[in-house]
C-alpha cells in the first residue's frame, strides 16, 4: 500500500489528528535573533527574528522536537513548517531566495520525525502534510482604500511562487499538501491552480483516489458574520474551491471551536470531501492571548464530533500537546463524518 | 450517513452561492455591462468614469441579475486592462460581487485576465469548435485550472450552427470532447445553440427559433448536467424600433424557450412584457411566427405591427378606458394616477354597489393592489404611485359623507377587515417625508393608515393606538436623538402591556441600533424597515394569523443574533486612546499661513434671499433619492429603467419651483456670523461672545500618516484665528400650502413642496457659503465654480453641520443658535431633541483653512466622552445619552429613563 492509500483507509476508519500551533511552541523556547541565523546568513543585513520557517534551516532540532511532541499526544498528520515559505512572504525578510530550500528542508524534517512515530506504533501510520500559507498580501482586496481597484499582488505572482513551494515540499516528501488558513479565496484559487501545473509536470493524478497526492484546503472565517476577509459566506468558498478532487475541505484558525460549528456544519452539508476543522484556542483576549484549556476546547469540539461533521481534526494559533492530546482522546470515542453518496441527477 | 445536498447540479458563487436547484426556474443574467451592448456603458468605459460604470452594475444587481455577464470587446480599448480594472472594482463592492460574474469575450486573452481576478466560481463565455479541437481543448483544461463554468457556443469549423442537425451535432461533439477528454464536469457546462432573428423575410429564417426550442430540448435530454444559455433580444431583431412588438416576442420566446429547457439567459428586463399581458391577438401572430405555423406568418405580423407602434397604441388606449365598466375604470385611473374622472366613477360605482364601504372594500382596494403589486415588482415606481394614492384618497373623501356614522343603524365598527396602521413621527422630530412615503405605499397595499404627524409624544402614540385598535404602530425620525425616544416609545408600550407590532424606519434608524436598543426593550415584534417598499411585506408578515408568530419568533432571534455579533464587535474594535489620537491631530503648516480676517465680523441676517438665485445652486439628486428613483442627475433623465419616470418628475417639480418663485409660496431667509476664534485643545472659544463649541476626535486606530482628525484641527492653535456659524431656511409660508394640499389628500404635491423646500435650504447653505468664501469672509474673492463643482465641493473650507458626522452632537446646535441669535434674527426654533423648525432649514459652521475636510467621527472611547463632559459642564450620563451612536462602549448605566 502506497502512503496515499494508507491514508485514506486510514480516514475512513477514524478521525485523524492533526497537530496544533506551532508558532505557539516555538514561543516557549524564548528564542533569540542568533538562533535564526545560519552560517550563510551571519551577515544578512536584516533582522531575521520571528521568521519561524528559517527555523527549519537555523535550528532543525527546535522543530523535529515540536514535531515529536505532537506525534508522541496521537497526532495522525503533522505540518511542515512552511507557513510563510512562499518568496511573496519571505520578501519582508530578503530571503525570497531561500523559499526552495526551506520548504524542502521543512519536509524533510518532518518525514523524519513522521517515519520514526510510525514504526513505533505500525497500527498508526504518520503523515506529512505540506503546509501552503495564505502569504501576507490578498489579491482581490485594495490595501489602499483610496484605491480600491489597485492590487498588492497579482494571481500571476501568487501562483508562481506558490509553485515553487509546493515543488519544495513534495520533493522533501510531504504526504499531502495542506492549503490553510485561506482569507482571500482568489490567493486559494492561484495555489489550486500552482497544485495543478506541478501535478500536471510530474504527470501525477489529480484524484488521490487515483494516486494522487492528497490536497487538503482550509480556509478562515474571520469573524461573526461568517465570511472570509475577502467577504465570502462559507458555502461561496466551498463552491469557488470545489474544481479539484480534494482530499478535505475544512476550516481553522481566527474562531474557537464553539464559533466554528455553524460553518462547519455548511461544509458538512454540502461537501463531497472530507471534513476538517482545527479551531483556535477560543477567542484571544484584550493581550492577544489564548487562554482556553484543553478540556474546555475539547468539550466544544466535542459537540461537533457527536453531530458526525468531522474527517480530521486538530488545532490552530494558542493550541499544544496538551491540546491535542485532549482532542485525540475525545474524538477516539467517535466515529468519522461518513458520505452518503446518492447521484441524485439519476432520478 | 451526511447526505450532501444538491449533488449533480451546477454551483456558482460571488460572495454568495448560486446553486441550479430545481426549484430556480430562470438565471437570469445582467447585459448592461457589455460593452457590445450597451451603448452607455462603452462610453462610461471609454471616457475612464468606472465609477459610473459600476453603477451600471449595482443598477442590474437590484434589478435582478443573478450573474453580472461583463464584456470589453472594443476596438478602441485595451480590453485586457479594462476587463481587469472592471473586475477589480466589483470586487470592492460587495454588493455587486455578491453574484457570480459571466467573463464575456472572444479574445482568449481577456478571458484569462478576467479569470485571474475572480474570487468566486464564476462563467467563461465563450469558447467553441471554431478554431478546431485543439484550441478547444487547450481552453477548456484552462478554465478547469481555474475552477470557472464554460458557455459553449455552437460554432465548429463550418461556421455557427443554423439548423437543428447542426445545432445538437455540434453541441453533442463538444459535450463529448469536454466530458471524455477533458474531464470537464458536466454540470459546469452550458450550450449557447445560437438564437437568430426570425420575420426577417428570408425563408431560411423561419425555423429560427423552433430549432432553438427543439435543439435546446434535445440538449436537456440528451447531454446529461448541460444547462442552455442565449441571448433573447436577438429573435426580434427585424423589429428594431417597434418595441411592443419586440417585448412580446421576447415573452413569448423566453417562455417557450424555458418550458424547452433554457436554464438562463441575457435578457433585458426593460424591454419585456409579461407573457400573459400580450395583447391576445399580437400574441397569436407573434407565436405564429415563432413557430412557423404557416407561410404567412411573417406577412401577417410585419403587416399587423405597423398598427402597434407604441405611439398609436397609447392613443388609442388612452380614449378606449372610458368605455371599459367602471371596476376597471377604476383600477386604469388608479394605475395611470388620472384624477380627471374619478368623482364620476365613484359615485357610479356607489350607485352599483348600493353602499360607500363595498366601493373601497371592492374596486378601489382591488385598484390599489394592483398598483401595489406594480409597485412590488419594480414596474411603478414611487412618483406614480403617490399619484395612485392622490386618486384613492379623492375617491374615499367623496365616499366619505355617505358612509354609515356611529348612531346609525347600519353602523357596524366590525365589518370592515382592513388593517389599520398607526404611524408618527417621534417627539423632538420634525421631519416626515420618509413617514408620509411609507404611508402611501402602505395605502396601496390595503391598509388604512392614521397619520399622527410629527412631533408625537409617547403617551399620544399609546392611546391613539388602543382608541383606533390599529395592527401596526411605525415610528419614524430623522435626526439621532430621535433614536431615544424610539426607546422610550417602546419601553411605554412594554409598560403599558402593549403586543403590536413596531416597525422603526427614518435616515437615522438602522438594523443594528433597532437590534441592539430598541429590540430588548419591547416584547411584541419589533422590525427595523429599511425602506417604502420594505414595509409592505414586513406589515403583512407580522400581522398575519399564519404567519405572525413564526415571524416574531425569526425576528427575535435574527436581533438577537446581532446583538451577540455586536457585542464580538465590540470587544475587537481597535481604538487609540483620547491622548493618544490629539497626539496624532491632522498636520497642518500654521508657521507658513496667516489666518484671514474676515471682511466683516459679527452677524449679519439675510432677509430675504431671492429663491430665483437659490433655484440654480440645487443639487438635483438628492431630490431624486427623496423620490426613490436613485441614481445622479442629470445621468438619471437619461436612466433607462427610471429614465421616464425621472424626467416627469423633474419636469413637474420645475412647475412648482416657478409658482413657488412667481406666487410666493415660501419665503428663505438667512443669518451668518464670523467671528475671531482661539483653540483651547479641542474646544474653540470665542473670547468675545463668551461662548465655546466643543470638537470631538475620532479615535479609531489610524495606519501611518493617517491623522485622527478633529474639526479644532482646523483652527490655528496659537493665534488668533476665525471660526464662521450660520443658519437658512426655506421653510416661511409652507404652513399654508401644506394645509391646502392636506385637504385635497394630496401626497403628491405635499411631498412635492416639502422636499422642494429641503432642496432650496440646501441651496440656500450652498449660495450662502459662496457669499462667504467671496465677500463676506472673503478668504477666495477670485473663485469660480458652476453648481457642478460645487456639488463636488471644489472649494476652500467646509461647512459642517451639528449633528452631521463630523461633529454628531446634537446640542451644539443650541449655542450655535444663541450666538447667532437665529430665533430672534430668522425665526428657526429648536425642539427638545435640537431639530430645527421650520424643517426646511439647515446650521452649520464655517472652517475657513484650506486643509480643512469632512469626516465621519466614528466611535469614541470612555476616556474621550468624560472629557467632553467636564468640558460642556454636563453629567458623564447626559454626554453618553447625545453620544449614544458613536459609542464604542456600553455605558454603566442605562440611561433609558428619560
Amino acid at each position: 500500500m502506497n502512503r496515499t492509500e494508507l491514508l485514506l483507509t486510514q480516514s475512513k476508519k477514524r478521525i485523524l489528528i492533526l497537530d496544533g500551533a506551532m508558532g505557539t511552541m516555538i514561543q516557549r523556547y524564548k528564542l533569540s535573533e542568533e538562533d535564526f541565523r545560519t552560517t550563510e546568513l551571519k551577515n544578512h543585513p536584516k533582522p531575521l527574528k520571528g521568521n519561524n520557517d528559517l527555523l527549519s534551516l537555523s535550528r532543525p532540532d527546535i522543530i523535529k522536537a515540536i514535531h515529536a511532541a505532537y506525534l508522541e499526544v496521537g497526532a495522525d498528520i503533522i505540518e511542515t513548517n512552511t507557513f510563510s515559505g512562499t518568496t511573496i512572504a519571505q520578501a519582508d525578510y530578503g530571503l525570497e531566495r531561500l523559499a526552495y530550500q526551506i520548504n524542502f528542508e521543512s519536509a524533510k524534517i518532518a518525514k523524519e520525525v513522521a517515519l520514526e512515530y510510525s514504526q513505533k506504533t505500525p497500527d498508526k501510520p504518520r503523515f506529512v502534510a505540506g503546509a501552503v500559507g495564505p502569504t501576507n498580501r490578498t489579491a482581490s482586496i485594495s490595501p489602499d482604500v483610496n484605491d480600491p481597484g489597485y492590487r498588492a499582488v497579482s494571481f500571476d505572482d501568487l501562483a508562481l511562487a506558490y509553485k515553487q513551494q509546493v515543488e519544495g515540499l513534495l520533493d522533501g516528501g510531504s504526504d499531502i499538501i495542506l492549503v490553510e488558513t485561506i482569507f482571500d479565496t482568489l490567493n486559494a484559487k492561484a495555489a489550486i491552480y500552482a497544485i495543478q501545473e506541478v501535478f500536471e509536470e510530474r504527470s501525477l493524478p489529480l484524484d488521490p483516489q487515483e494516486g494522487g497526492i492528497p490536497v487538503m484546503i482550509s480556509g478562515t472565517i474571520t469573524d461573526a458574520s461568517g465570511r472570509t476577509l475577502s467577504g465570502q459566506t462559507t458555502e461561496a468558498f466551498l463552491i469557488s474551491v470545489s474544481h479539484i478532487p480534494l482530499f478535505s475541505v475544512g476550516l481553522n484558525c481566527a474562531l474557537g471551536a464553539k464559533e466554528l460549528r455553524p460553518y462547519l456544519k455548511v461544509l458538512s452539508e454540502n461537501a463531497p470531501f472530507n471534513i476538517s476543522a482545527y479551531p483556535n484556542a477560543g477567542l484571544p483576549n484584550e493581550f492577544g492571548q489564548y487562554d482556553q484549556d484543553s478540556e474546555e476546547m475539547s468539550n466544544q469540539v466535542e459537540e461537533f464530533l457527536k453531530d458526525g461533521l468531522i474527517n480530521i481534526l486538530g488545532g490552530c494559533c494558542g493550541t499544544t500537546p496538551d491540546h491535542i492530546a485532549a482532542l485525540a482522546k475525545t474524538a477516539a470515542k467517535y466515529s468519522p463524518r461518513k458520505l452518503e453518496f446518492v447521484n441524485e441527477s439519476d432520478d | 450517513m451526511t447526505k450532501i445536498k444538491n449533488r449533480g447540479v451546477m454551483k456558482l458563487s460571488g460572495l454568495e452561492p448560486l446553486v441550479f436547484t430545481p426549484e430556480i426556474n430562470f438565471v437570469n443574467i445582467g447585459e448592461r455591462t457589455n460593452v457590445t451592448g450597451s451603448k452607455k456603458f462603452a462610453r462610461l468605459i471609454l471616457n475612464g468614469q468606472y465609477d459610473e460604470a459600476l453603477e451600471v452594475a449595482l443598477d442590474q444587481v437590484r434589478g435582478g441579475a443573478q450573474v453580472l455577464d461583463v464584456c470589453m470587446d472594443e476596438g478602441m480599448l485595451d480590453g485586457v486592462a479594462a476587463m481587469q480594472k472592471f473586475l477589480n472594482l466589483i470586487a470592492s463592492e460587495p454588493e455587486i460581487s455578491r453574484i457570480p460574474i459571466m467573463i464575456d469575450s472572444s479574445r482568449w486573452e481577456i478571458i484569462l485576465a478576467g479569470l485571474k481576478c475572480i474570487q468566486g466560481k464564476g462563467i467563461v463565455n465563450s469558447i467553441s469548435l471554431k478554431n478546431g479541437e485543439q484550441e478547444f481543448i487547450q481552453q477548456a483544461k484552462t478554465i478547469k485550472k481555474f475552477g470557472a463554468a464554460v458557455v459553449v457556443m455552437a460554432f465548429d469549423e463550418d461556421g455557427q450552427a443554423d439548423t437543428y442537425q447542426r445545432r445538437i451535432d455540434i453541441c453533442k461533439r463538444s459535450y463529448d470532447v469536454l466530458v471524455d477528454l477533458v474531464k470537464f464536469n458536466p454540470e459546469d457546462i452550458i450550450f449557447d445553440p445560437n438564437i437568430f432573428p426570425v420575420a426577417t423575410g428570408m425563408d431560411e429564417h423561419r425555423k429560427n427559433a423552433i430549432d432553438f426550442f427543439h435543439a435546446t430540448q434535445w440538449i436537456k435530454q440528451n447531454l446529461p448536467g448541460a444547462k442552455v444559455s442565449g441571448g433573447v433580444s436577438n429573435v426580434s431583431f427585424s423589429f428594431r424600433g417597434n418595441d411592443p412588438v419586440r417585448e412580446a416576442m421576447h415573452a413569448s420566446f423566453l417562455y417557450h424557450a424555458i418550458r424547452h429547457g433554457m436554464d438562463m439567459g441575457i435578457v433585458n428586463p426593460t424591454m419585456l412584457e409579461i407573457y400573459d399581458d400580450i395583447p391576445k391577438d399580437l400574441l397569436e401572430k407573434v407565436e405564429d411566427v415563432l413557430f412557423d405555423r404557416n407561410e404567412e406568418a411573417t406577412e401577417t405580423l410585419l403587416n399587423f405591427a405597423e398598427t402597434v407602434k407604441a405611439s398609436d397604441k397609447k392613443e388609442v388606449a388612452a380614449e378606449a378606458w372610458r368605455d371599459e365598466p367602471v371596476s376597471k375604470r377604476i383600477e386604469h385611473a388608479l394605475v395611470k394616477g388620472i384624477i380627471d374622472h374619478i368623482i364620476d366613477d365613484t359615485e357610479a360605482a356607489r350607485i352599483e354597489l348600493k353602499n360607500p364601504l363595498k366601493v373601497i372594500e371592492g374596486p378601489l382596494m382591488d385598484g390599489m393592489n394592483v398598483v401595489g403589486d406594480l409597485f412590488g415588482e419594480g414596474k411603478m415606481f414611487l412618483p406614480q404611485v403617490v399619484k395612485s394614492a392622490r386618486v384613492m384618497k379623492k375617491a374615499v373623501a367623496y365616499l366619505e359623507p355617505f358612509m354609515p356614522q356611529i348612531g346609525d343603524l347600519d353602523y357596524n365598527e366590525e365589518q370592515s377587515s382592513i388593517k389599520k396602521i398607526l404611524l408618527a413621527t417621534v417627539k423632538g422630530d420634525v421631519h416626515d417625508i420618509g413617514k408620509n412615503i411609507v404611508g402611501v405605499v402602505l395605502a396601496c397595499n390595503s391598509y388604512q393608515i392614521i397619520d399622527l404627524g410629527v412631533m408625537v409624544d409617547a403617551q399620544k402614540i399609546i392611546d391613539e393606538a388602543i382608541r383606533n385598535k390599529v395592527d401596526i404602530i411605525g415610528l419614524s425620525g430623522l435626526i439621532t436623538p430621535s433614536l431615544d425616544e424610539m426607546v422610550n416609545v417602546a419601553s411605554e408600550m412594554e409598560k403599558q402591556g402593549l403586543q403590536i407590532p413596531l416597525l422603526i424606519g427614518g435616515a437615522t434608524t438602522s438594523r443594528i441600533h433597532t437590534a441592539v436598543k430598541i429590540d430588548p426593550v419591547y416584547s411584541g415584534t419589533v422590525i427595523h424597515v429599511t425602506d417604502a417598499s420594505k414595509s409592505v411585506p414586513i406589515a403583512g408578515e407580522s400581522i398575519s394569523e399564519e404567519t405572525k408568530e413564526s415571524y416574531h419568533k425569526q425576528i427575535k432571534e435574527t436581533y438577537r443574533q446581532l446583538r451577540i455579533e455586536h457585542e464580538a464587535k465590540q470587544q475587537v474594535k481597535q481604538m487609540a486612546t483620547y491622548e493618544e489620537a490629539k497626539a496624532n491631530p491632522v498636520f497642518i503648516d500654521w508657521e507658513h499661513y496667516t489666518p484671514v480676517v474676515p471682511a466683516k465680523l459679527g452677524n449679519i441676517t439675510l432677509e430675504h434671499l431671492d429663491l430665483g438665485i437659490l433655484r440654480k445652486y440645487i443639487d438635483w439628486t438628492p431630490f431624486f433619492s427623496t423620490w426613490m428613483l436613485s441614481g445622479k442627475y442629470p445621468k438619471i433623465l437619461q436612466d433607462e429603467v427610471v429614465g421616464k419616470e425621472a424626467q416627469r418628475l423633474f419636469k413637474e417639480a420645475n412647475e412648482m419651483l416657478d409658482k413657488i418663485i412667481e406666487e410666493q409660496w415660501l419665503q428663505a431667509k438667512a443669518v451668518v456670523g464670523l467671528f475671531p476664534v482661539e483653540r483651547l485643545e479641542d474646544d474653540l472659544v470665542l473670547p468675545d461672545q463668551g461662548y465655546s463649541f466643543h470638537c470631538l476626535r475620532q479615535q479609531g486606530k489610524k495606519g501611518k500618516g493617517v491623522p485622527n482628525r478633529s474639526l479644532a484641527d482646523y483652527i490655528h492653535p496659537q493665534k488668533t484665528d476665525y471660526l464662521g456659524g450660520f443658519a437658512v431656511t426655506a421653510g416661511w409660508g409652507i404652513e399654508a400650502k401644506l394645509k391646502e394640499f392636506q385637504e385635497n389628500g394630496d401626497d403628491y404635491n405635499d411631498i412635492m413642496l416639502k422636499s422642494l423646500a429641503d432642496r432650496l435650504a440646501e441651496a440656500g447653505a450652498e449660495y450662502l457659503h459662496e457669499l462667504v468664501r467671496k465677500e463676506i469672509w472673503g478668504y477666495a474673492k477670485e473663485e469660480s465654480l458652476d453648481n457642478d463643482a460645487l456639488i463636488k465641493e471644489s472649494y476652500a473650507g467646509i461647512r459642517p453641520a451639528p449633528g452631521y458626522p463630523a461633529c454628531p452632537e446634537h446640542s451644539e446646535k443650541r449655542t450655535l443658535f444663541d450666538l447667532l441669535e437665529v430665533e430672534k434674527n430668522i425665526g428657526i426654533t429648536l425642539t427638545d431633541s435640537y431639530a430645527m423648525y421650520p424643517t426646511s432649514s439647515v446650521s452649520g459652521f464655517y472652517f475657513g483653512h484650506p486643509e480643512s475636510k469632512y469626516f465621519g467621527l466614528g466611535k469614541i472611547g470612555e476616556d474621550q466622552v468624560k472629557d467632553y463632559a467636564r468640558r460642556k459642564g454636563v453629567s458623564l450620563a447626559q454626554a453618553e445619552k447625545w453620544l449614544s451612536p458613536n459609542l464604542a462602549y456600553t455605558p454603566s448605566f442605562n440611561v433609558q429613563e428619560s
